[in-house]
Formats: structure tokens, sequence, C-alpha cells
């Protein structure tokens, strides 16, 4: 059972390596075809790892995280559980549908598919010859998929320990990064793997990352840093500000593409207290997404999930995010698409917020070629995930004016190091790029994780062995056992009891009982019975010194005793039974004739020198 | 593990208090104020937990299960007057909106009655710094090794349940909960947590509650024949929670299908922030109105209106929901005042009347009420009972000891009458102790901890990795030895914990020498005793060595000749002291001689 339980652990940490790496790649892979397929590209990657029918957990660690969830949880036999936070499942469903929305509504005549072939995709120009593993590409799911893939998600909150078989506790702990983001604990009675994704230390809008419970961890697995090691957020967030003003100001209008869900909250936030000062209180601000309503109205119900600040205002009572102001006060509107109530209301110059951000899809095409044109207006890039260069490339030659102010609020190499030096776990696995520079920045050394014992790293589809070896298992004693059990004092401060007793193993958890009394069938002369297994006698420690020893026999009527000293210690004899006992320092060897009584009587009476183990 | 009730809080529906030992802690359970009572009697004697010494030296934390005052009342009274500063846990909704429904209630005893020796506003506030608010699910650390949790609990918004644990010890604490969902939230659930004891509420121990749309209907009937013979409808509203149940029934029945078009009022001020609160703590509600919520808010009412003190004397039909829900004091008292004299006029009680308040009274039959001045009035009105807390029922209740499957359980804020009913029923179904402590009475219950210890891996393996039959069934018999050392305890080989305490192995080795008639060579002599030997222990590994001696295990046999005499042999058998049985076995049968025909 023990066996199944350590594999158990290692399965769960190859679950971790591989959620993460759709994350990554899903969206970079999906804007390649875009290349090609100009808008409305449908092709997301899906990587083959393992048999991921053997997974039995997966524990997802932010909405961005999830992306995926649909391919596993419906194409691969996936039958385990998935476990995640409210905010996590309620915003990642809104990202997906999103995904989904606007993937839908420009359906496209036909498909093609035989570029995939390994021959034809030979001939293909540049970033598409050059794409992994195209055939695991795959169609983008639908709404009745993500429903259903949503419906295997177990909901759990911070701290809440959760037992897997048994065998493994896993735990959400807040990791800073987004609503409902989490790092997870995973540890036996003995070891602590914790799988840090997507960690913040900065303060915006979530509970801030519970830096105290990763302590004390064997392997601390390191993901999800930040994409832009150089930039610092709230610089961006003033380079932000200071564009959109300077360009609305000037009667041009500012484009932000961006997920509906996130540095979005933070990003009206800073507005609502930037745009009376800058003068932009008649600006409208518009948020075109079909989740666009959903979100705003989200973010107000999380408060157990936001940082302190946001949750004393829901004990006032007020909404925690000043959006709900600015939409009150008709600064900020909201639709869920470019039809409808959006082209009455629709006035310049403005700011429009939509996604999605690779540019690929979504209204944010719209708007690129509607204002493409023009000088006046300005593209503001915030999410780091996609670089715009690539991004804008199908749009060249362009006008507008770009301003690329990435925010990315996950951990720095440097708040890494911080980290690593506050929570001191004994070894640190993290993805191979965070071992070295970044290729484009070869000097920087100080870009890359740094940590003693240096951390181990992994590349995808490799497997790691995760250097702990476990030493002990906890076990329970039954009371009434425990009560039977005679301590004895060997040394000062330790105590020992020899426990011989009945071991039970249900659900990998061990229980010791007491020994049943043997079976009360009809006994025949001992000497009948062939000893069924070897009865296990306790080990001997201890020494026998001769003289008491000679007492103690004279006491119990051996009057014939004599003693003859040895080379290594001396010998006992009892000269009427023929009997020789033979004391040595680690050993006594009792030599008697066939005397069952007298070898039992002499046996019992070394044992009394004798401490039993 | 002891449980004790501060004095009034078993067998009554005052307040709720109680203390429980367990494994060395102590933690309080809720912190009611009994609001029947205008003395002292009103909050819990808390002398009584600690003679002397401070009562944050002795408590290890305190529980507050929902916001309601019987259950945090005494709250600021307790931590502030008396003195207490160690941790208060509660939900966040419950931190959200307690606050204001001790501040509301300080009011009305303070600033109306005048009373003195009352809590503090400022009070309040500090003590709400001492809260620590808590998820559901989370497992809180108060100290190393206590332990709680919070379990979802319907009846209110943020109620919850409290498992307490040290150890493999624990208490569940329901407070007050609910098994079936409502129109606003969900039903209250524990997972199989087998606690060593369930402290449940059992205010409706006895009823089996007919169903809620049946007891709606009856609701909006009574209303709707009142309105219709022109006369005036009271709603007191014991709390928040409920008024938004009323509230929502009104608004969808009332007015849709029943197209009457008398006013509706609403005591202002608590029931919008109620609304608030509501909006802001969602998640906290039932799955329907979490779903939905983003496109109709079910907390927002286009036709209720403010009510104005001035309206109460305004002629004609109308209908006014006010608090506070005993008729105890403030608005709802004074409208009651102005209404009861007419008996077109109905009043509707909502829930439980503690002993000693005006709703009480009426709904015990009296109809000729002594005010304060010495003042009579008389009650003409209709009163009606309507029960819309969500208590769990008899059934509820057994519903909850089935999820968590306690060892022992102990009912409390009943009656006692009724809870002797339903402490039988747990008895003969579950065949479990049950508990009904009278207020005031201390209940220990024995518990069997097991001593959790480390088992080194090693033995564990080898422990499962032996025996005849690889049997998963059968039970193992494990030898190892328990190694004790500042409170830790490690179950070891006996090879390890001799390693590790730097000792010896002292090897006891016994030697028997059995004489045997035989008259062959001693080597043939060998050669018989391996073929008797190989015959009879079928199980065991038997050997005969090239220099001729024979092993059974590790047991040595060796054929010599006697000195003397030519015709016997002397078998030498020599075990260990670990081999005992079997070497003990293998004389007295070698002793029995070589049976003839031996090869």
């Amino acid at each position: 059972s023990t066996t199944i339980m350590l594999d158990c652990g290692l399965d769960m940490t190859s679950t971790l390596n591989f959620l993460p790496l759709p994350l990554v790649q899903s969206p970079r892979l999906s804007k390649l075809p875009g290349w090609v397929l100009k808008d409305g590209s449908t092709f997301l990657d899906k990587t083959e790892l393992l048999d991921l029918s053997t997974v039995d957990v997966i524990l997802i660690s932010n909405y961005h995280c999830m992306m995926a969830l649909p391919y596993i949880t419906e194409y691969t036999g996936f039958t385990g559980t998935v476990y995640a936070t409210e905010p996590t499942v309620q915003i990642g469903r809104l990202l997906m549908e999103e995904l989904v929305n606007s993937i839908e509504r420009v359906p496209k005549a036909q498909s093609a598919s035989m570029w995939k072939n390994k021959e034809v995709q030979r001939l293909l120009p540049a970033p598409l010859k050059d794409a992994v593993e195209v055939s695991m590409w795959r169609k983008c799911y639908t709404m009745p998929e993500v429903n259903s893939a949503l419906s295997k998600i177990q909901l759990v909150g911070y701290s809440q320990k959760i037992e897997l078989f048994g065998a493994v506790q896993v735990t959400p702990l807040s990791s800073g990064y987004a609503l409902g983001s989490s790092n997870w604990i995973i540890q036996s009675h003995y070891e602590k793997v914790s799988y840090v994704s997507g960690s913040s230390l900065l303060t915006t809008h979530p509970q801030p990352m519970d830096q105290a419970a990763l302590k004390n961890s064997d392997v601390l697995i390191l993901t999800g840093l930040t994409q832009i090691p150089t930039a610092n957020p709230d610089g961006m967030v003033g380079e932000f500000c200071s564009n959109l003003a300077m360009t609305v100001r000037n009667g041009g209008n500012v484009l932000v593409p961006c997920y509906p869900s996130g540095v979005i909250y933070d990003l009206l936030e800073c507005l609502y207290q930037y745009i009376d000062s800058a003068g932009l209180s008649n600006v409208p601000f518009y948020f075109i997404s079909p989740v666009a309503n959903s979100s705003l109205e989200f973010s107000q119900i999380f408060a157990e999930w936001l940082c302190h600040n946001k949750q004393t205002k829901v004990y006032l009572p007020e909404p925690p995010f000043p959006h709900a102001e600015l939409i009150q006060t008709n600064k900020l509107k909201h639709y869920p698409s470019i039809h409808g109530d959006f082209s009455n209301d629709f006035k310049q110059p403005c700011v429009v917020f939509t996604g999605h951000p690779s540019l690929r899809f979504g209204d944010v095409v719209h708007f690129m070629e509607l204002w493409g044109k023009s000088s006046l207006n300005t593209v503001i890039f915030t999410e780091p995930d996609f670089s715009y260069l690539d991004a804008l490339a199908p749009y060249q030659p362009l006008a507008m004016k770009c301003v690329y102010c990435p925010i990315d609020t996950r951990l720095n190499f440097i708040q890494v190091s911080k980290l690593l030096k506050e929570v001191q776990p004994l070894h640190v696995v993290c993805p191979e790029q965070y071992t070295q520079p970044p290729p484009t920045q070869s000097h920087r050394t100080d870009l890359m994780v740094d940590c003693q014992p240096p951390a181990m790293s992994y590349r995808r589809a490799e497997v790691l062995t995760l250097p702990y070896k476990r030493r002990y298992e906890k076990i329970e004693i039954m009371p009434d056992l425990a009560d039977s059990l005679v301590p004895l004092e060997i040394k000062p401060g330790i105590s020992l009891a020899t426990v011989s007793a009945v071991l039970h193993t249900k659900d990998n958890k061990h229980v010791l009982q007491p020994p049943q009394p043997p079976a009360s069938k009809k006994r025949k002369r001992v000497s009948d019975d062939v000893p069924e297994c070897k009865s296990l006698k306790p080990l001997l420690s201890g020494s026998i010194p001769v003289d008491q020893f000679v007492q103690t026999l004279e006491k119990h009527g051996f009057s014939d005793v004599k003693v003859e000293d040895t080379a290594k210690g001396h010998i006992v004899l009892l000269q009427e039974a023929e009997t020789l006992i033979q004391l040595e320092e680690d050993s006594t060897h009792i030599i008697c004739d066939n005397d069952e009584p007298l070898r039992v009587k002499l046996r019992d009476l070394v044992l009394k020198f004798l401490q039993k183990f | 593990m002891r449980a004790e009730h501060l004095e009034s809080a078993g067998q009554d529906v005052g307040r709720s208090c109680i203390l429980v030992s367990i494994a060395g802690k102590n933690v309080m359970l809720d912190c009611g104020m009994h609001m029947g009572y205008n003395d002292d009697r009103r909050f819990p004697d808390f002398s009584y937990i600690t003679q002397n010494g401070r009562l944050t030296d002795f408590l290890d934390c305190v529980i507050i299960s929902h916001f309601h005052l019987d259950h945090c009342g005494a709250l600021p009274y307790f931590s502030e007057m008396v003195g207490y500063d160690g941790p208060i846990y509660m939900t966040h909704p419950t931190k959200a909106i307690c606050p204001i429904l001790l501040e509301d209630y300080r009011k009305i005893t303070v600033d109306k009655k005048g009373e003195t020796n009352f809590f503090t506003s400022q009070m309040i506030k500090d003590c709400m710094k001492k809260v620590v608010a808590v998820h559901l699910h989370q497992t809180v650390q108060v100290d190393e090794e206590l332990e709680i949790k919070a379990y979802y609990a319907g009846h209110v918004l943020g109620a919850a349940m409290f498992q307490i644990k040290v150890g493999c010890e624990s208490v569940v604490y329901t407070g007050d909960y609910n098994m079936t969902p409502d129109r606003h939230l969900g039903a209250a659930w524990v997972d199989k947590c087998r606690p060593d004891l369930l402290i449940t509420e059992s205010t409706y121990a006895t009823t089996i509650r007919d169903s809620k749309r049946c007891r709606e209907r009856d609701f909006l009937k009574k209303v709707h024949e009142t309105v219709e013979r022109g006369g005036k409808v009271q709603g007191p509203l014991p709390h928040i929670y409920c008024s938004q149940q009323i509230l929502n029934i009104s608004h969808f029945f009332y007015r849709e299908r029943m197209n009457l078009k008398a006013p509706i009022y609403f005591s202002t001020g608590l029931t919008e922030k109620a609304n608030h609160y509501y909006k802001l703590f969602i998640t906290w509600t039932n799955q329907k109105i979490r779903k939905t919520f983003v496109q109709r808010n079910m907390f927002e009412f286009k036709h209720i209106k403010a009510f104005d003190r001035a309206f109460a004397d305004n002629p004609g039909p109308m209908v006014v929901f006010a608090t506070p829900g005993m008729l105890h004091a403030g608005q709802s008292l004074q409208i009651f005042r102005k209404w009861a004299g007419n008996e077109k006029n109905m009043v509707i009680m909502p829930g439980y009347c503690v002993q000693g308040t005006v709703g009480h009274k009426i709904l015990s039959g009296q109809r000729k009420l002594e005010m304060e001045g010495r003042q009579i009035l008389e009650v003409k009105m209709q009163v009606e009972y309507m029960s819309f807390s969500a208590h769990a029922d008899a059934k509820g209740i057994m519903q909850l000891i089935r999820q968590a499957e306690p060892r022992n359980v102990l009912l409390v804020h009943g009656e006692a009458k009724k809870m002797e009913f339903l402490r039988q029923k747990i008895e003969q179904e579950f065949h479990v102790s049950c508990f009904m402590p009278a207020n005031g009475e201390t209940t220990t219950i024995l518990t069997n901890p097991c001593i959790p210890v480390d088992i080194s891996l090693g033995l564990l393996k080898r422990e499962t990795a032996i025996g005849p039959v690889p049997d998963a069934k059968k039970p193992k018999l494990m030898h190892g030895s328990l190694l004790m050392k500042d409170n830790s305890f490690r179950l070891v080989s006996p090879e390890q914990a001799l390693k590790e305490l730097g000792l010896a192995e002292h090897q006891l080795r016994f030697t028997c020498r059995v004489h045997i008639q035989d008259p062959r060579k001693e080597h043939e002599t060998g050669l018989r005793v391996y073929n008797h030997l190989k015959g009879i222990l079928k199980d065991y590994s038997v050997q005969h060595l090239p220099d001729g001696s024979i092993t059974v295990e590790s047991i040595l046999i060796q054929a010599t000749a006697h000195s003397e005499d030519q015709g016997t042999k002397v078998l030498l058998v020599s075990w260990t002291y670990q081999d005992e049985e079997l070497g003990s076995y293998l004389t007295s049968l070698l002793k029995k001689g070589l049976p003839q025909g031996t090869p």
C-alpha cells in the first residue's frame, strides 16, 4: 500500500508539471495559425505528456491555468477530480466563454487540416514550419464542453486541507496574483512539496500571498514567474495613464486589448483616481466583451478573496471595487459586443477595453481595422503574454501609435530570491528557462533563479524524480494497546517500550491493535504443535555482571556454582546439571542437557539482567 | 472532554454559550445574550469559567456561529467589560453584520431605555478588532495543536458550523442550521468527520415541518384576508435574514399574483443594509441566486416602500414589516401598541419569542399586557404564528447525525420535553450516547483517543512484506520498539532502536545436548535427522550442510558421537533467543528419537 502512495505523489507532480504547459503554449501557438488564417484561428495546442486517464487529481492555480481543462476532461478518459477555488472557476468560465464566443461567431465555411501533415507542414512559411507537434492542435472547445468540464471541478477554499486517498493532503494557499489564485501544498505526514505558480508580492486587489505556509518544504516547484522581469508594474501603470491621457487630449482614441478579468480591475481603479485630476471626466470608457457585465459583477462578490482594504469596504457596506461608481456615474459603460446598443452610444474620442490581447479574435480586431489608419489613435498593450510586435504584424502598415506597457505582477527574480530566502525549501525545481538568463539579454545574470542548492530544472516532456526520501509514516496505536505498553527509561529522557501488535491497514491509514489471544481451539500438547510461523521475540541488550548472576543462581537453588575466567569473560559451571554458561560482554551461551525445565529456568534468570527491544 | 453550559444555555432557547474543554484546550462556543431579561441575567455568568484569573489565559479561543444576538449578543460585554483579548473566530458575513445588530440593540437598550452598565459603541468596535474572519472549510490553526474548521450551516447569511480538533479528538458544534435549502440559502453540510461529540441545536426537536411552499401560501392568504377587510397587518421581523425572506415572498406573490393595492412598508435602515450585505456576500446564498445574480438581483424590490413612523396612523389597509421580531422594543413595538386594539388588524409573529418579551406573551395567549408605567394594553388584534426561521427539524437533525457519524451527541438550544423525545430517537437509531444537559450543567464525555506515532518506513515495509501468505485481510503481527523522547513517539525496528541508542545487541544462545539411540556413524545419523525433520517441518527451510550439520531456519543441529556409548549419538541443537519457540520445539521433537524406518 505504501508503494501506491509514492506513485500517487509522483503522479501529482507530473500533473503539476503538465498543467502550466498549455497555459504558456496554447495562446502562443493558437496565435501562429493566425498568420495565415487572419482572424478566427481555431486551433489550440494540447500536449500529451502522459496517459491522462491515470491522473487522479488536477490542482488548478489560477483561471489562466485552466484554459485547457475541457480538452483534458472531455477527450482523454480522465476520471479524476479537479480542485480549484470558486473565483478561479467563475472567472475561468468567463474567460472560456469569451474565447468560445469570439471564435464561434466567425464561423468558417471549411476547416483545413491537411497542413498539419508533416510533409505539408515542412513546406509552409517560417513560424508554422517550426511549430512543434501541430498534429496535437485542436479545434476550440464548445460551451457545452466548457460546462461539462467545469462541472467536474470540486470547489475549495484557501487553507482547506483536502485528503486524497488517505495518503496525501493538498492545500490551496493564496498566491496574491489574481482573484482566487492559489499555490498548492502537497504533503504527507513527512514530506511537503510546494507548488508556487503565478504568485505576486505586490498589493493589488487579491488577497496577499501566503508565504508562511510554504516554509519547511522539501521541494518547491517554482513556475509562473513574470514574463517581463525588467518592467516595473507601478511604472507601467503610470505610463499607461499618461499615454492614455495624452492621446485623448489630442482627440484620439485609445484601444486597450485585454482579458476581461484581472489587471483590468486595477487599471480601472487607477483611472478612477486619475481621470478627474487629468481632466478626463467626460471621456467615455467602454468595456466590450461578451462577459463584461459578468466580470464586473463577479469582481464585487468575492470580497473574501480580496485584499484587506477591499474587505473592510464590504463591512461598511460598500462595493469593494470603485468601478461600481464609474458605472453608476456612466463613466464606464459595458457592452456584450460592438453590435446593438454600443453603436448607438458610441462617442469619440473614447477609451475601449476589449479582447483578445492576441489581436487575433474578438472585437479588438474590429477596432484595429477602424482606428489603425489614424496617427491620433493609440493602442496600449498591457497583457504580457504576447509579443506586441507579433500581435501587430498582420495589421502593418499601421499609422496608429503603439505603446507597450506590460503589467505583470507576478514574481520577478529579485522577489524570487527573497522568497526563497524566507521560505528556505530544501530543493527548488523550476522550468529550464528560469535557470539561465533570457536569450535576448544573456548578460543579465540577475535575471535567473539563484538559490542554494542550485535549482533542478525540467524541460518540456521530461520526467523528473524529486529528490526526497521518506523515512517515516504515521501509525495510530489503539488506546487499549497503549495502556498495555510498559515504557522503560533507557537513557535519561529516552524511554522505550516494546510493542507486539496487530497491524491493520485500510485506506492508507495504519492502526496498531492489541494482538488477539490465540484462538481457543482445543489445546494439544504444546510439543505436538509445529510452531505456525516465526513468532517474533525481541532483541536483547545489556550485559550480565557475573557476581550478581552467581548470587541469583544460588538464590534459586543452584548450590554447586563454579566460575572460571576466560579471555573474554567468564564461564559459569553448574556441575551437577552438567551445564555450562558462557558469559561475555555481548553474548550469553547456555549449554545444557536436554532438560527443558532447567533451560527455561536459566533462560528466565538470564533475561532478568537484560533489556528487551 | 467536557462540555459546560454557561448558565441558561442548555434547555432553553434563551441564549447560547457553551464551554468545551477538549484535550487540555478550552474553547467557548457562541456568546449569546438573553433578550427576555433587562438585568444581569441577560448575559451569561462568565465568572463561572474562571473563579479567579484572566479569561484570556484560560480560553484558547471563542467561536461565534452566526450573527443572531442570542449567539453573539454578549460578545462586547465579554471581551471588553469582563476582559478577553484572545482570538474570536467568525465567518466574513457574520463579522460584517454582527456589529450592526449589536449597535442596533445597544441603541434600543441604552439610548431609548436609558440603561447604564451596557457596552458602548466603542466597545463594539474594539471587540470586532479581535475578530478573525474565516473562510468556509479553511483549516485555521489556532495554535500548534488546536485547529478549527467552518462548515456551511444555512440558517442565516454567514451561519457556520464549526469543527474543533485537537490531535485526534474532535467536536462539531452546529450553532443553528437548516438541512433544507430555501429561497435564499443552501442546506447545511458537514463531511463524515466522525467527531467524538456533536453539539447540535434542537429548537424544532419534534416538529417535522410542512413544506416551505405551504407555509408561504398560508402566510399570504392570511395577509390577503386581513387587507381585504380593511385591516392592517404587522409583521415583526426577527432578523434581517427573515426580512429578506418575507420581503421576497410578499413581492413576488402578493403584488404579482394576488394583485392587491394595499401599500407594503418596510422599516428603513437595517434592511437596506441587509440588502447590501446579501449582495456582497452572495457566494453564501444558494445555488440558484448565485447563478442568476448577474441578470437579476433578488434583493431589489420596486414595490416596497420605506416606512415612516407617521404612516402608522394612516387610515386604510397596509402591510408593515418592522424590527425587532419579539416586540420587545423599537419600531415594531410602537406599531403594535397603536394597532393592537383593533380586531380587524393582525400581527404575524414570524419566529420564536423569548420568555418575558411582548411577543412571547401574546403568543402564549395573554391578551392584557402590562406595559411600562403600569399601563394596560388590551390586545384585540389577531395574533398568528408563522415560522420562517430556518432551523433543522427532527428529520434534519437526524440527517446531520447521519452525515457526521459522531460518537456522542449533545442536544442544546431546545425545550426539555422535546429534547427528551429526540434523545430517545437518536439513541435508538444510531446507538450513540446522547446527552441533554440542563443549564449550567457540565457534561463529561470520555474519549478514547488513539495515539499517533511515527513508524519507520523500513519497519512498516518489512511487516507488510513478510508472512507466509500475502493476505491483505489477515492481520499481521508486528514487533517493534517504541522510542519516547521529548514527547515524540517513534516506532522503529528493534535493530534501529539499539543502533540509535548506541547499544550493542546481547546475543543469548542455547545449546542443548539431545541423546538419541543410533548406532550408525555420525554423518548417517545426521542424514536421518535431516530426513526426519524435512518430513515434519514442511513450511520451514531445512538444509543439510556439507559438513554434516543441519539447519532449520537459523537453528543449527550437529550430530556427534557419545564419548562413552557407541550406540548413542549426541545431537547438539543450538539456537538464539529469537528462535526460542522453534528451538524448544525441535529439542522436544528430537528427544522422542528417530522413528523406525527413517532412511
